[in-house]
């Protein structure tokens, strides 16, 4: 088997499949936790370690799970794998933890994940599908990242909580946008990367 | 007084869609027409205005530090928060279910054209959102946590049904050709949000 094959699951979802901008999965998390980009990486980090774990675990036992009861054991799964993230999260780093809030909860109805696990843990072997839950755990971290990237530049002149923008721009007249802080402005963000997306890859225009 | 302004201020101020994001998987892709969308928001409210006092019970009695009392003594330490998600979300599971049978008995049109959409009102993050917002908020009684999820619910039910009625005149709009489908209704619902906003600050 040659190499390109084994780790398309691993490279496709970057761009060209890409589970937020393109699947459209997932966007509750993807714009509520992106004001900052503390918090957005934190949470790409989790979302991608649930995705990896949960599609092993399910691939390993997708010959034994009953297909009419599968949607409870994939919520199983993946409720215990969120439980140990957010105890973990809680342990080493309760600030952002506290930031996060309601969110790491809410990885269980990620809808990327639910989607990966149908589509394809289900029916794929589990080295493939361990690549494919890192792979679309990047591909929404790198949404996440360019959307915290413009709004927290924007909106608050810090990146990672540094100051970017020097103080004599202040002096000069320079003014943060407050807007950009505001949650609908990280879905007019959103729209615009999916409007450059599908300026470039004309085949994904409706 | 209290139940009323809080009623308000989850559908308007504190709503699901605009001001959390949360649901939007189903409310991107089910709001193409306005009458399927009405009837996912229908059923959304009904899991929620069930799912909140039931995990408010069990939150309060069998969940928080100390809330096992009433078994006995020995009872008195336990804490059983780290079990939370999962209680929570195999309550709204097994309500969902419920729910698909009832419709599926009495009304077979909205049940066809929810499809897929129905059993997935489990994973919708605007549910389970609700009950962590309630767990977060420590609310006193079970009634108030209802009322927070059916006015939830209805917040949830106007922004899916707004935006149905926004889409379905957009068709024949001439939108930049990147931008349809998935990339106009993500600024239309940005500009909603925006909208919404003004209610901020109304107080009861």
């Amino acid at each position: 088997m040659n190499l390109k094959k084994t780790f398309l699951p691993l490279f496709n979802p970057l761009s060209k499949d890409n589970p937020v901008i393109v699947q459209v999965l997932g966007i509750c998390s993807a714009l509520a936790v992106t004001a900052k980009m503390e918090p957005a990486l934190v949470m790409t980090i989790s979302v991608t370690a649930v995705l990896a774990l949960a599609n092993v675990v399910i691939s390993l036992l997708r010959n034994t799970i009953p297909s009419s009861i599968r949607i409870i054991v994939q919520l199983v799964v993946v409720a215990a794998l969120v439980v140990v993230v957010d105890q973990v999260l809680k342990a080493w780093n309760y600030e952002i933890s506290k930031a996060l809030s309601v969110f790491i909860g809410l990885i269980i109805t990620n809808c990327i994940i639910m989607g990966r696990l149908e589509a394809f843990a289900l029916n794929n072997r589990p080295w493939p599908s361990f690549l494919d839950g890192i792979g679309n755990g990047l591909g929404y971290g790198i949404i996440l990242i360019i959307v915290s990237f413009f709004r927290e530049l924007f909106g608050s002149g810090t990146l990672f909580g540094c100051q970017i923008f020097p103080e004599s721009w202040y002096e000069a007249g320079y003014m943060n946008n407050g807007m950009m802080i505001l949650p609908p402005m990280a879905l007019i963000v959103v729209a615009c990367i999916i409007w450059a997306h599908r300026s470039i890859n004309k085949d994904l225009q409706e | 007084m209290e139940n009323l302004n809080l009623f308000i201020r989850s559908i308007f101020i504190d709503n699901m869609i605009f001001a959390y994001f949360l649901g939007m998987c189903s409310y991107l892709a089910v709001s193409k027409n306005v009458k399927t969308a009405f009837g996912l928001g229908v059923a959304v409210t009904f899991v929620l205005m069930i799912a909140l006092p039931v995990c408010w019970c069990i939150n309060e009695f069998i969940l928080v530090p100390g809330a096992l009392s009433w078994l006995g003594e020995e009872y008195a330490e336990t804490d059983l928060s780290f079990l939370g998600l999962i209680m929570f979300i195999s309550v709204i599971a097994a309500l969902v279910q419920l729910l698909e049978m009832v419709i599926e008995k009495y009304s077979p049109g909205l049940y066809n054209s929810l499809g897929i959409f129905l059993p997935l009102i489990a994973v919708n993050c605007a549910i389970l959102g609700a009950v962590l917002f309630m767990q977060q908020r420590e609310f006193s009684n079970a009634w108030t946590a209802t009322v927070y999820g059916v006015g939830s619910g209805i917040g949830w039910l106007l922004a899916i049904t707004c935006l149905a009625a926004i889409r379905e005149r957009l068709d024949v709009r001439a939108v930049p050709k990147p931008l349809r489908g998935i990339g106009i209704t993500f600024i239309i619902t940005g500009l909603m949000g925006i909208a919404f906003m003004s209610f901020l600050g109304i107080k009861l």
